[in-house]
């Protein structure tokens, strides 16, 4: 009866693709998916490079004669933020809401490629996200050392991490709906909590130690001090134990739907 | 051949319970290579437990399954790399074009049928640039069948395959699922419409409560139980007694209702030319001679006391 069909159109052949190439098109899209999200591009382009020059040029506050030396590392742990944690959580969640992660994990892709997927997807905004803002502040008038650049890149890279953790433990275990909310809720707090860390001058010590232990505090501290060739062990310490434990969270309670 | 060459999907008493409910209760079922197999059922009856269980997103309670040879949970990556799935509601990525779902899962096979023709043949042409999130149900349904066997399985599960379909598509699917099985794919589909079932499957099991209450091929859960009785219609009022005597011992006849006959007895070929034969000498003709034949609907509502459609 098959006239659409010719004989032999689906005799069976299944051999998986290399894991290469499987992970070459699962990053594909999710960079694609990343890049081409308006409210993520918002978040984690638009928000921080404003940010970035508004607070460089207009005289706000007291924050000495270089300002954009403070401003690109403590905006940079910002950016960071919203790609790793805010749009990863949010990303995910509505990925398992629409059955995204039960379909591929239900085809010859190992669970794993779907991380690396998503995670070199991250990498590569968070490293667009630092030649821009980098870029931006040279034009602004910052000049850091390669050194300090250096380590900037190792605390970015473990930043980036931490919050990946983060956003996937909140993005895999709560409703979409929750996590839109609760992720943005926790984007203004991460972002006074990491500006806590820089304005020293009129914040108590107290408060601003208090900062310090969260991982958006931590963050900002030790970029900060990276890119002054200084290596801030408490916060490295404080953003591996948040890590830690948000992937092991996460490694026991992620649900694919 | 080896028996698991033959013999794909093989369940030996499988339970598994959410909580106080037991969705699958030990469920025996084999399906052999390149036959379609509907799991027919109520919403609920635990069709979706079972295929899931076979997929190895599920482990059972109780009970041994195997998919190719494999224990679909602890050897999964091996299970997966042969086989297609198409989930209940679909599944793919909310932003990602209905294009782009297809090509990355055809990525993940070495050989892939052409996503573009799959996309053409399935009506989505059309829709290929939409995001998932904005395709209709039967869109999504479509494209998640197209994405079940894109990579070219040897075994497939279906999970209501042609819900919220419109009646066009409805019967692309059926002429597709169709060649699956002509070209050696073998098929499992859930459904809980009978017409599905009869149209396309080798082998129906009925289940209900997650016991599996009744399989056979649809004919012949359709004549089971139903080959006693041959029913025709003629002139009212008939000297029956020339009939009784002309057939073996047991037979009743009577004038079921007026102008309505009933043989009741075991019909065979004999039988039926005896009553033929019967209606020539008196010069009669039957019209509506028909042996009783069960619809699938009766055969379900006699094994599951419930009606399928609600």
């Amino acid at each position: 009866m098959t006239t659409l069909f010719p004989a032999g159109t689906f005799t069976p052949d299944p051999r998986p693709n290399t894991v290469p190439q499987m992970i070459a098109a699962q990053y594909g899209l999710e960079l694609k998916l990343l890049l081409r999200n308006g409210e993520q591009l918002l978040l984690t382009m638009f928000i921080p490079i404003t940010l970035l020059i508004g607070l460089t040029v207009l005289p706000l506050g007291d924050f000495g004669n270089d300002r954009v030396a403070v401003f690109v590392p403590a905006i940079m742990a910002l950016a960071v933020i919203s790609t790793a944690f805010t749009g990863q959580a949010i990303a995910v969640a509505f990925d398992r809401r629409y059955g995204a992660l039960k379909r591929l994990g239900a085809t010859a892709l190992p669970v794993w490629g779907i991380i690396v997927g998503k995670a070199l997807a991250v990498v590569s905004v968070v490293l667009l996200q630092a030649l821009l803002l980098g870029g931006i502040g040279v034009a602004l008038g910052w000049r850091p050392s390669p050194a300090g650049l250096l380590l900037g890149a190792a605390i970015i890279a473990l930043g980036t991490a931490t919050f990946v953790a983060m956003g996937l433990l909140l993005g895999g275990t709560l409703r979409s709906e929750i996590v839109l909310a609760v992720a943005n809720l926790l984007w203004f707090i991460f972002a006074g909590l990491g500006a806590l860390t820089i304005e020293t001058g009129t914040i108590p010590r107290t408060l601003c130690w208090i900062a310090r232990l969260t991982p958006a505090g931590a963050l900002t501290e030790a970029l900060s001090q990276a890119t002054t060739l200084s290596v801030d062990w408490f916060g490295i310490g404080v953003l591996v134990t948040w890590g830690g434990i948000s992937a092991m969270a996460a490694l026991r309670w992620f649900r694919f739907t | 051949m080896s028996s698991v060459a033959n013999t794909p999907v093989r369940l030996r008493g499988v339970s598994k319970r959410y909580g106080s409910t037991l969705a699958v209760s030990d469920l025996d079922l084999e399906v052999q290579r390149a036959e379609v197999l509907a799991l027919l059922g109520p919403n609920g009856a635990g069709k979706t437990t079972t295929v899931e269980m076979c997929e190895g997103f599920i482990s059972p309670d109780a009970g041994t399954i195997e998919v190719l040879g494999f224990d679909p949970v602890t050897d999964n990556a091996r299970v997966r790399e042969r086989i297609g799935v198409m989930l209940q509601g679909g599944g793919g990525y909310p932003a990602a074009r209905a294009g782009e779902m297809l090509n990355l899962v055809a990525a993940y096979a070495a050989r892939p049928l052409d996503p573009a023709w799959l996309l053409d043949t399935l009506g989505l042409t059309d829709v290929a640039r939409t995001t998932y999130r904005r395709l209709s149900g039967g869109q999504q349904q479509r494209l998640s069948l197209a994405c079940a066997i894109v990579g070219r399985p040897e075994l497939v599960f279906l999970d209501e395959p042609t819900a919220g379909m419109d009646a066009h598509a409805r019967l692309v699917v059926w002429e597709l699922i169709d060649a699956l099985r002509r070209d050696g794919v073998t098929v499992v589909l859930t459904t809980h419409q009978l017409k599905e079932a009869e149209e396309l499957a080798d082998r129906i099991m009925i289940i209900d409560r997650g016991s599996a209450v009744v399989s056979g091929t649809p004919a012949e859960l359709m004549s089971s139980g139903a080959e006693n009785q041959l029913r025709f219609t003629a002139p009212r009022r008939l000297d029956l007694s020339l009939l009784t005597a002309a057939l073996p011992e047991g037979y009743r006849v009577c004038e079921h209702t007026a102008g309505e006959y009933l043989v009741e007895g075991k019909i065979d070929p004999q039988v039926l030319a005896t009553v033929t034969a019967w209606c020539a000498r008196l010069n009669i003709l039957t019209t509506d001679l028909r042996v009783e034949q069960r619809s699938l609907e009766d055969v379900f509502l006699d094994v599951t006391g419930k009606e399928l459609r609600q």
